[in-house]
């Protein structure tokens, strides 16, 4: 875990992102509860990591949620006039607390 | 700018959840540093916060354009009804400077939350803490400190506290008052620009021995929470890993260069 962070660190988006915390209260709209806390896995790589933790970049016209070790594209939220967008595909579960 | 305000919340009263929209009544404002200011919101229908929690705050212009905005909760859980919120001005944001320059106590504004259950901390989770921060990452760090204070635990606590210069120090005052009580609250600053004369503190960015030696007398076994832009949270949370804490002891919670 800490090595693939590392390896962020000389990504110049880095300085642009946030992470999950941000969205907390978007995400708790759409699942009904808190998911800050609740572990999600990567499609891409299959590292598991709590949603608080992924790399939020939110300074476009979506969302788009990065897993924090492969910086794959976990989800994307898109806000329309009539709906919002959720796209999960890059995630494989995201676990809710009961 | 002028234009925002709070619109009317969809759904409010005793039923309120987190994920509702209330509406708040500012009720005192207080300068923190030139740049930060703190504000107090009433809040009747609030379900109460842990320490380390955010809420969500919208803007509402006549257009029906919106803008939301994330800031943590400065204030301990205990106080009842009513949430500190404090706001670094960003120039050239949407939001912030319409806080500090427009809004005043009485004006009323639009918020969700409490929000978060991962950058949070509780008397169940215990220590010993270790909270570092870079600027106003260390409002949620402070509510911490204040419900750790309020609640009187004597944890063994330590705030490594990074800042621009001294008069950028946020909270600088209150942060004496919580080390000269004695109960094992410490904080150790740094200044990353200017130091004003006689300064004993650290010069210099947070870095990985600074942070090894803030660690030193509080063990393997700490608990640490930081808080600040992306940078500087990045550094400190691999920093830790090398130092030896466990992965999953250490919470980060990053807000990118700017809050706006």
């Amino acid at each position: 875990m800490d090595e693939r962070i590392a390896e962020m660190r000389d990504d110049p988006a880095v300085d642009l992102t946030v992470d999950g915390n941000a969205i907390g209260g978007m995400l708790a709209t759409m699942f009904g509860v808190d998911v800050t806390g609740s572990p999600g896995q990567c499609a891409h790589c299959h590292t598991v990591s709590v949603v608080g933790t992924m790399r939020v970049y939110m300074r476009g016209p979506g969302v788009v949620v990065r897993c924090p070790a492969c910086a794959q594209v976990v989800m994307r939220i898109v806000k329309t006039p009539t709906g919002t967008y959720l796209d999960v595909s890059g995630a494989s579960f995201v676990r809710i607390a009961r | 700018m002028a234009a925002l305000g709070a619109a009317a919340p969809s759904t409010a009263g005793p039923a309120t959840r987190a994920i509702d929209w209330q509406l708040a009544t500012v009720t005192a404002t207080r300068d923190e540093t030139p740049t930060v200011r703190s504000f107090t919101l009433g809040l009747p229908g609030w379900t109460g916060h842990r320490a380390g929690q955010h809420l969500d705050l919208r803007l509402t212009a006549a257009d029906g354009y919106s803008v939301e905005r994330s800031y943590s909760i400065a204030s301990e859980p205990e106080r009842a009804g009513e949430v500190d919120i404090t706001v670094e001005r960003i120039e050239g944001g949407e939001v912030s400077p319409f806080l500090h320059e427009v809004v005043v106590p009485g004006d009323r504004l639009e918020v969700r939350g409490p929000i978060g259950g991962y950058f949070v901390w509780g008397a169940s989770l215990g220590g010993p803490l270790l909270l570092v921060a870079g600027g106003s990452g260390v409002v949620p760090l402070m509510a911490m400190a204040r419900h750790r204070a309020r609640a009187g635990m004597t944890i063994p606590t330590r705030l490594l506290f990074s800042s621009r210069g001294f008069d950028e120090i946020i909270y600088r005052e209150e942060l004496e008052r919580l080390a000269a009580a004695g109960d094992g609250f410490e904080v150790i600053h740094t200044l990353t620009r200017q130091q004003p004369a006689g300064w004993t503190g650290y010069g210099r960015r947070i870095d990985e021995s600074m942070l090894a030696e803030v660690l030193e007398p509080l063990g393997a076994s700490t608990r640490a929470y930081a808080c600040g832009p992306t940078a500087l949270v990045e550094v400190a949370a691999n920093a830790l890993v090398r130092l030896g804490l466990p992965p999953d002891r250490i919470r980060t919670e990053r807000f990118g260069p700017t809050g706006t």
